[in-house]
């Protein structure tokens, strides 16, 4: 293989790293918020807020049934406006972002709701304030499930980054289907394959490292 | 120990009803007319059973409940009109505690201990020092570092203890503390909650449905039965002359005297014709618990007793008797008529033949 297809992987693992991680920290950003207040708003829930909560949990769901490769098409004009530009790596960050928030807030939502409610009741008989309740009870107890769900979203995170050549992302999924696909290059589709089993497997076993470590639920098998 | 003394705050429902709505507009009541009156300072245990409406009763004492009418007053203060700061100042004073605990898994004894006083806004520099008092006194200075998780059940509840107590409230709630507890965890669990009512002076209020918790603890006793209090008033006048029928029911699983079943399916409500036996209940209370009455009656009056069930036991620390025998029916009002004159009470539960 030329040094010229090697050069050429380098850079475009690099760019689905870029995507995928300035996308998982803005999809966090924005996404964890969003799913605390989704497991916290309904009726007689602490920010009881429960038409806010309908209306939200409709546009998550209406963009998460919208498939990826539409969203991309479809969201170009707000695209532009975001990024300057429509076409690119950096570009391609806006519709992975806007794909991953509603993924990450139902994903914290569901941590969150797995909390015993007995917890809460406790904060409230301490005097605890919603918010407290929120940052020093729900979030803490959540952490093992929401960093499991963060794994999951950044896994398909890297799944999504190989669709966006369609609009001029470049990255180890655009370099598969250009070389590999179009120009009859198996080995360069396999070893794109390759390297995103070897990304995902890492994402994933670190991920289910940091869960396990902030996991006190059980005492660690051999302990005691 | 650097505790202070709490002085322990009264706790008044004055009337207190509970009403809930279910899905299709029936309205339930959990609780009708509740008044109550708990001295400060006292332990109070209040028993029924599941559904009975106590765990709602508790739950208003701190405002995770509210009454739909009727009032309740903590220290004179109306909790169920509270709300905002105001109520976050009034559960300051209040602790719980809880049968399954409720734990924090993220946090160590130490952090569990700390939450409260976070959530009270004390400085951090105050908090480390309240907290090795607070694990101190509830022994688990060894453990400080430790994840609930690793730890046993009796010593969970030590750090719920623990927990409640950090604020230095002036009552400490207890919803069925000791229900998931092996029956040698719990005593040590109740010893710890007398300890710290004489020690701090502050107001015990529980719920359980076991009467043992009562007996071994608390100073008065208030029965709840289909959301009304039935009967309350100090645990030895309750326990040795019970007036109503829930009551009887609960103190004849710890009293240890239920007729033997050969009795108890032969036994009728009217004398047999041909005479038979009586089948009596005898309590011995007060001064005369420990006399040898039964002893007397076949020696003095020459009447025959059959001891069927009995127990001698300790309500606080005075003595509490209770047994069931039978004897001839021919002499059976004489021989009550001698065991009340003697201060006993007796209650005729039916005949045999």
């Amino acid at each position: 293989m030329s040094a010229n297809l090697i050069n050429l992987l380098i850079e475009a693992t690099g760019q689905t790293l870029y995507m995928v991680a300035v996308s998982a920290i803005l999809g966090t950003l924005f996404g964890l918020p969003l799913g605390l207040f989704l497991a916290t708003s309904q009726r007689g829930e602490l920010l009881s807020a429960p038409w806010v909560n309908k209306v939200l949990g409709l546009v998550v769901n209406a963009t998460r049934s919208v498939p990826f490769i539409i969203l991309v098409v479809a969201i170009i004009p707000f695209t532009r406006m975001i990024a300057g530009t429509s076409i690119g790596t950096t570009a391609a960050i806006v519709p992975l972002t806007i794909a991953t928030v509603p993924f990450i807030a139902r994903l914290v939502e569901n941590a969150i709701r797995e909390v015993d409610s007995g917890l809460i009741e406790a904060a409230r008989a301490m005097g605890a304030t919603p918010i407290q309740i929120i940052t020093k009870v729900l979030l803490p107890e959540a952490m093992p499930g929401i960093t499991l769900g963060l794994t999951l979203a950044i896994v398909s995170l890297i799944g999504y980054s190989a669709m966006v050549g369609a609009v001029g992302g470049e990255g180890l999924g655009d370099l598969g289907i250009r070389y590999g696909y179009q120009r009859f290059m198996p080995d360069v589709m396999a070893i794109v394959v390759v390297i995103l089993i070897v990304l995902v497997q890492l994402v994933q076993s670190i991920g289910e490292r940091i869960a396990a470590a902030v996991d006190k639920r059980a005492p660690k098998s051999g302990g005691q | 120990m650097t505790d202070n003394k709490t002085q322990g705050a009264s706790i008044a429902f004055d009337a207190v009803g509970k009403a809930f709505t279910k899905s299709g507009g029936v309205t339930v009541n959990a609780l009708e007319g509740v008044s109550l009156t708990v001295e400060p300072g006292s332990i109070t245990g209040i028993i029924g059973r599941s559904g009975a409406g106590k765990s709602t009763l508790l739950r208003m004492v701190n405002g995770l409940e509210r009454p739909t009418s009727g009032k309740v007053l903590v220290a004179e203060q109306d909790v169920g009109t509270a709300k905002g700061a105001k109520l976050r100042a009034i559960r300051r004073d209040v602790g719980m505690i809880f049968q399954h605990f409720n734990l924090l898994s993220s946090r160590t004894v130490a952090g569990n201990i700390a939450l409260p006083l976070e959530v009270a806004g004390v400085p951090s520099s105050q908090i480390k020092p309240r907290v090795a008092d607070l694990i101190e006194r509830v022994g688990l200075t060894a453990q400080a570092g430790r994840y609930p998780a690793e730890l046993s059940g009796g010593q969970k509840q030590r750090i719920g203890i623990a927990r409640a107590l950090a604020t230095g409230p002036k009552v400490l709630l207890s919803d069925e503390a000791t229900s998931a507890l092996d029956p040698e965890t719990t005593q040590t669990v109740l010893a710890l909650l007398k300890d710290i009512n004489r020690d701090l002076g502050l107001t015990i209020l529980l719920i359980t449905h076991e009467m043992a918790v009562v007996r071994d603890i608390a100073s008065h006793v208030a029965v709840i039965d289909a959301g009304r209090i039935v009967e309350h008033g100090a645990t030895y006048d309750v326990f040795t002359a019970p007036q109503h029928a829930t009551t009887r029911s609960f103190l004849s699983g710890v009293t240890g005297v239920t007729l033997p079943a050969f009795v108890k399916d032969r036994l009728t409500q009217n004398p047999p014709p041909q005479g038979g036996e009586e089948v009596i209940r005898v309590t011995f209370a007060g001064a005369h618990a420990t006399d040898p009455m039964l002893a007397r009656l076949t020696k003095e009056m020459g009447i025959p007793v059959n001891i069927l069930a009995g127990a001698v036991e300790e309500i606080g620390t005075r003595p509490f008797g209770n047994l069931l025998v039978s004897m001839p029916v021919a002499q059976a009002a004489e021989a009550r008529a001698f065991l009340e004159r003697h201060g006993l009470l007796t209650e005729v539960l039916g005949y045999v033949g």
